[in-house]
């Protein structure tokens, strides 16, 4: 790679991969447009709660909390996907994680913004954006998860530039409008591929990967102590932690999924991400299923043991009561849907997989939200009740939040390839030769073992 | 530095209601209306839960004055991420509406579900615009707000025990809701004070408070039915 002529597009069977940023087809322009135009009605819709109150949502007393807040832990989960598994594909040295990692990583940045946002607009006061931090307290976890997710979403940021490096400098080349080429030599940081910029690069991934994890886990554990630091019936629990972990990487991996199968079609990616991702993807996908389960099992029966009145109110409301419907359907789409079709060779196709994938990300949004309204609607003392639905200025803000991930996304593919093309690269220099070598060093009986003295 | 408290006997209760009307006008509460009330958007600090018991032939129907607790140990002012809310002097616990940046982490953390938002801006018909209370600031929409003993009243009576000259008295200070009870059902003062009423009764055999096995220990104490 270092020694890479500059080429004219066409000639390497990468170029595909920087197709999308020196074309821009007609798709591309429909797609921004529909997205900007939820966008925009988002805000409009975000105007009529300025300018009215948050009295546009349905949220009330005792219910304070509702699709925002639901939103905000959910859109923060999806964004495990991303860093945390290319983190760990990247230290575990899966190769077939080559063709993906990008596009994880991407996931992470763009849902971050997105997550990030919602307890802004679920803010009774937003013009007193500052005030966390100006009169902040760190006794509050709303601070511990300020800091975390800024830390996580610098972090991811910089995962994700860090490997575009390489990347990046191939577009400087090729490019020729004149403020392109600077735009991209400024991002390139000068790369030239030298020996020593490669070590660096190699160094620098290498550790940014370790320092991502417990980031990553460190975000959705303390989004969990949101509500388990209060006495809330349900809430007060300390599987919270783990749980809200466990499923954040669930969803994140259902998130992943669909991308990888909407940039296939999209990008006529079906060289790079193959079977063979969609496969390996779908076993974890698999085994954090049965971690979900296990997860909500614990938290329910022991509720159920306990059986304190005041967590059986709310256990019942989501087994049998007002709740029951969105809870049911959580235990299908989370649990039963994904389960069936991945355990099965036959319905594990791709087509089964990016189901089972819809599914958990539907269903994984019911868990959000059945653990935050059911405990709100319920509190201790039994005398106020509450009920809540919706309305619609808050399905317009999740309408937006959606639109407005894609939208991130579908521009940053349209500056940045979507594959790492550099790895794929080295992956077919390297790869297969250094495969063979690790499965050779560790496997006795072949031929140039050496002599061992441990 | 006085531990203000109060303590609420329901036996003498007879749910009349004036405690809620005299903390709404003291207070500048904004109006509410059938629709509001509906949506569960009504404010109250002061507000009296009825609960009933058994089934029928053998319904019984409690009424139970509720304000702000004040909790010596309160769940809602440790999840501000502003110190908006905090406990302050006299052990009253405060909320400084400027600062309030309507997380509504407070109104999701206090146990007893008696904090308030505000979903709109409070109204008002013209006529009564003018009989707001000016020691109490009205609310902008979009922050939280409780029962607060009617702290301006303690500032008041302090004030005027300094213009005259001498200590202010006990009962110099006591909230609107105290004040305005026909029945005589309700005593404040201060709990330190070993002689005070308030003082001696939360020790009485009757005295309880709400979901005291949380350790929020909460300065209004109910004295339940007698034998
Ligand atoms: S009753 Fe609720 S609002 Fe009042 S001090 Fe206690 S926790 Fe805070
Ligand atoms: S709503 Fe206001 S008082 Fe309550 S926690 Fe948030 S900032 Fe503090």
């Amino acid at each position: 790679m270092a020694d890479e002529k500059v080429k004219t597009i066409g000639e390497d069977p990468d170029d595909i991969l920087l197709e999308p940023i020196f074309k821009t087809g007609r798709g591309f322009y429909i797609t921004v447009g529909i997205l900007l135009a939820i966008v925009a009605w988002a805000g409009i819709a975000y105007m009529s709660q300025l300018i009215w109150g948050l009295g546009v949502t349905n949220l009330n007393r005792p219910v304070y909390w509702g699709m925002y807040i639901t939103n905000f832990v959910f859109f923060i989960g999806i964004s495990h996907a991303g860093t945390l598994i290319s983190a760990i594909l990247r230290i575990a040295k899966a190769e077939w994680r080559r063709a993906i990692t990008r596009s994880a990583e991407i996931i992470t940045v763009m849902v971050l913004f997105i997550g990030a946002a919602n307890p802004f607009v679920d803010m009774g006061r937003p013009d007193r954006l500052l005030n966390p931090i100006i009169y902040g307290r760190f006794q509050s976890p709303l601070l511990w998860d300020m800091v975390s997710i800024t830390t996580y979403l610098t972090a991811s940021t910089v995962y994700l530039y860090i490997p575009m490096i390489p990347d990046i400098a191939l577009i400087r080349d090729r490019s020729e409008g004149k403020i392109r080429k600077l735009v991209y030599s400024i991002l390139a940081l000068g790369w030239e591929g030298t020996p020593l910029q490669w070590k660096v690069l190699e160094r620098l991934i290498a550790i940014m990967a370790i320092v991502v994890i417990p980031v990553a886990v460190s975000v959705h554990t303390v989004v969990s102590y949101v509500f388990a630091m209060t006495v809330q019936p349900m809430w007060h629990s300390t599987v919270f932690g783990p749980y809200f972990v466990a499923g954040a990487i669930f969803s994140g991996i259902a998130a992943l999924i669909i991308a990888m199968a909407v940039l296939r079609k999209a990008f006529n990616l079906e060289n790079y991400i193959r079977r063979v991702h969609f496969e390996n993807m779908s076993l974890l996908l698999l085994v954090m299923t049965l971690l979900w389960f296990y997860f909500t099992f614990c938290e329910y029966i022991t509720t159920f043991y306990g059986a304190e009145p005041v967590h059986m109110a709310v256990f019942w409301e989501k087994f049998s009561g007002r709740f029951s419907p969105y809870f049911w359907v959580m235990c299908i789409t989370c649990f039963v849907i994904p389960f069936t079709i991945l355990c099965n060779k036959k319905t594990r196709t791709i087509t089964g997989i990016v189901i089972a994938s819809v599914s958990v990300t539907i269903g994984m949004w019911l868990e959000r939200f059945c653990i935050i309204v059911p405990t709100l609607a319920n509190p201790r003392l039994p005398y106020d009740r509450g009920n809540y639905f919706p309305s619609w200025v808050e399905f317009s803000e999740m309408a937006g939040c959606f639109a407005g991930f894609i939208l991130l996304y579908v521009l940053f593919t349209k500056f940045f390839p979507v594959i790492s093309i550099w790895e794929i690269k080295e992956g077919r220099k390297k790869s297969v030769q250094e495969v063979s070598e690790r499965v050779e060093s560790y496997l006795p009986g072949l031929k140039n073992e050496p002599e061992r003295a441990d | 530095m006085p531990r203000w408290g109060m303590v609420i006997d329901l036996d003498k209760c007879t749910g009349c209601g004036a405690c809620i009307i005299a903390c709404n006008s003291e207070n500048n509460i904004g109006l509410s209306d059938p629709q509001l009330f509906r949506e569960g958007r009504s404010i109250r600090w002061m507000d009296i839960l009825t609960i009933e018991e058994g089934e029928y032939p053998d319904v019984k129907k409690k009424i139970m004055p509720r304000p702000c607790f004040h909790c010596d140990k309160p769940p809602c002012t440790k999840v501000c991420p502003v110190r908006a809310t905090y406990k302050g002097d006299g052990g009253l616990v405060g909320q400084i509406y400027p600062r309030c940046i309507g997380c509504r982490y407070c109104t999701t953390a206090c146990p007893y579900t008696v904090r308030y938002f505000d979903w709109y801006v409070p109204y008002w018909p013209s006529e009564m615009m003018a009989t707001l209370n000016p020691d109490v600031s009205v609310r902008p929409k979009g922050v939280v707000e409780k029962c607060s003993f009617c702290h301006h009243r303690w500032q008041k009576a302090k004030e005027l025990a300094r213009s005259e000259n001498r200590d202010m008295r006990e009962d110099d200070y006591v909230p609107a809701c105290v004040e305005s009870c026909p029945g005589k059902a309700m005593y404040f003062g201060d709990l330190d004070n070993p002689q005070h009423r308030v003082t001696v009764l939360s020790k009485s055999r009757r005295a309880s408070r709400l979901l005291e096995d949380l350790g929020t220990e909460p300065k209004v104490y109910y004295l339940l039915k007698g034998e």
